[in-house]
């Protein structure tokens, strides 16, 4: 029995290798791909949408919604990145109900290669609303005391990103494994059910997690210009004066 | 050969006692949690939405402790360094 998909080989050529991590990440990201090409391919204003397009609209308006809440913000520029993150992992771990299918999220590399992006996702949108400057200098605060604990604190969550996903999964995989030997028919199916939940509530933290780490990189540019707003009254107390 | 034994058997019952000890703090991190969140949703219902988000996040930051000690218990019974060390050399 083996636990890593990484360790399945399902076609070889010379040095080039195709393990079940690969196999399954393409199927899923060629199946999101066909399914929403299908349901925007004939988009309608109409009173009376189609099943599909209701249902797309559906998942991006919770999308949006999510990102709305969180950074307070319009989620256009994060949707793509979150929206995506969210969808590939909820599809990947939906699938376990099909039969030798292996989650690719039970894989420490799917994962840490999703951090990676989280990672690097961060410091492009802080550089892009506040300059490099300004956000090298976040790094520096309160005090320049801080610098390696802040350096410490981004490497240290985006392992903790990988590693989450990652061990949920693995542990789904591992537990329904070893229950099959001891208790072979309603067990695991619990279980497995369990699995379900517990795969979907990953993709949603993995998702908020993401965009929480963003607005972190942003938030600091809020609380500047608010305190220089509260250092400069002038610009708005006539204002406050003509409304009262 | 004594080495075999020894490495084998120090690795399950560290596997085990990881796994034992590392769930019992987590266990009430989450359950203290979970008790705050409810008795917030029933003072503020209006709030449900945000409390729920937040206790989902936090409780998965809470769990993240638990999963670093279940995949050291797995990498001690399934991936051990030492072990595979030891019978490579008795092996060859």
């Amino acid at each position: 029995m083996t636990f890593n998909p990484d360790d399945i080989i399902v076609w070889q050529w010379g040095m080039l290798k195709i393990n079940a991590t690969l196999l399954f990440t393409w199927l899923i990201m060629a199946m999101i791909l066909v399914i929403a090409w299908l349901a925007t391919r004939r988009l309608t204003n109409d009173v009376h949408p189609g099943r599909w397009q209701t249902f797309m609209e559906m998942v991006i308006s919770i999308i949006r919604d999510q990102i709305r809440e969180i950074s307070q913000e319009d989620p256009e520029p994060y949707q793509a990145f979150i929206g995506s993150i969210f969808l590939f992992i909820a599809v990947a771990n939906l699938l376990t109900i099909v039969p030798g299918y292996r989650p690719p999220t039970g894989s420490l590399s799917t994962t840490v290669a999703l951090a990676i992006c989280v990672f690097l996702a961060v410091p492009l949108y802080g550089i892009q609303r506040q300059g490099l400057l300004n956000y090298l200098k976040q790094y520096a605060r309160p005090s320049l005391f801080m610098l390696p604990f802040n350096i410490i604190g981004e490497i240290s969550r985006t392992i903790a990103l990988a590693v989450r996903l990652f061990g949920n999964m693995m542990s789904g995989t591992v537990v329904v494994a070893v229950l099959i030997s001891i208790t072979p028919f309603l067990f695991p199916i619990v279980l497995q059910l369990l699995g379900l939940l517990t795969g979907m509530i990953q993709a949603y933290i993995f998702a908020i997690l993401a965009m929480v780490y963003i607005t972190s990189a942003l938030v600091a540019q809020k609380k500047i210009n608010a305190s220089t707003n509260t250092n400069h009254p002038a610009a708005s107390g006539p204002t406050q004066a003509g409304g009262q | 050969m004594q080495d075999i034994g020894l490495i084998g058997s120090v690795s399950i019952i560290t596997a085990g006692l990881t796994i034992a000890i590392g769930s019992i703090g987590p266990a009430f991190g989450e359950a203290r949690a979970l008790a705050q969140a409810l008795s917030a949703i029933a003072q503020q219902p209006d709030e449900a939405n945000t409390i729920t988000r937040t206790l989902f996040v936090g409780m998965a930051m809470i769990e993240s402790t638990a999963i670093y000690c279940f995949v050291v218990a797995m990498i001690l019974i399934f991936a051990n360094p030492f072990w595979d060390y030891v019978v490579s050399k008795a092996g060859g």
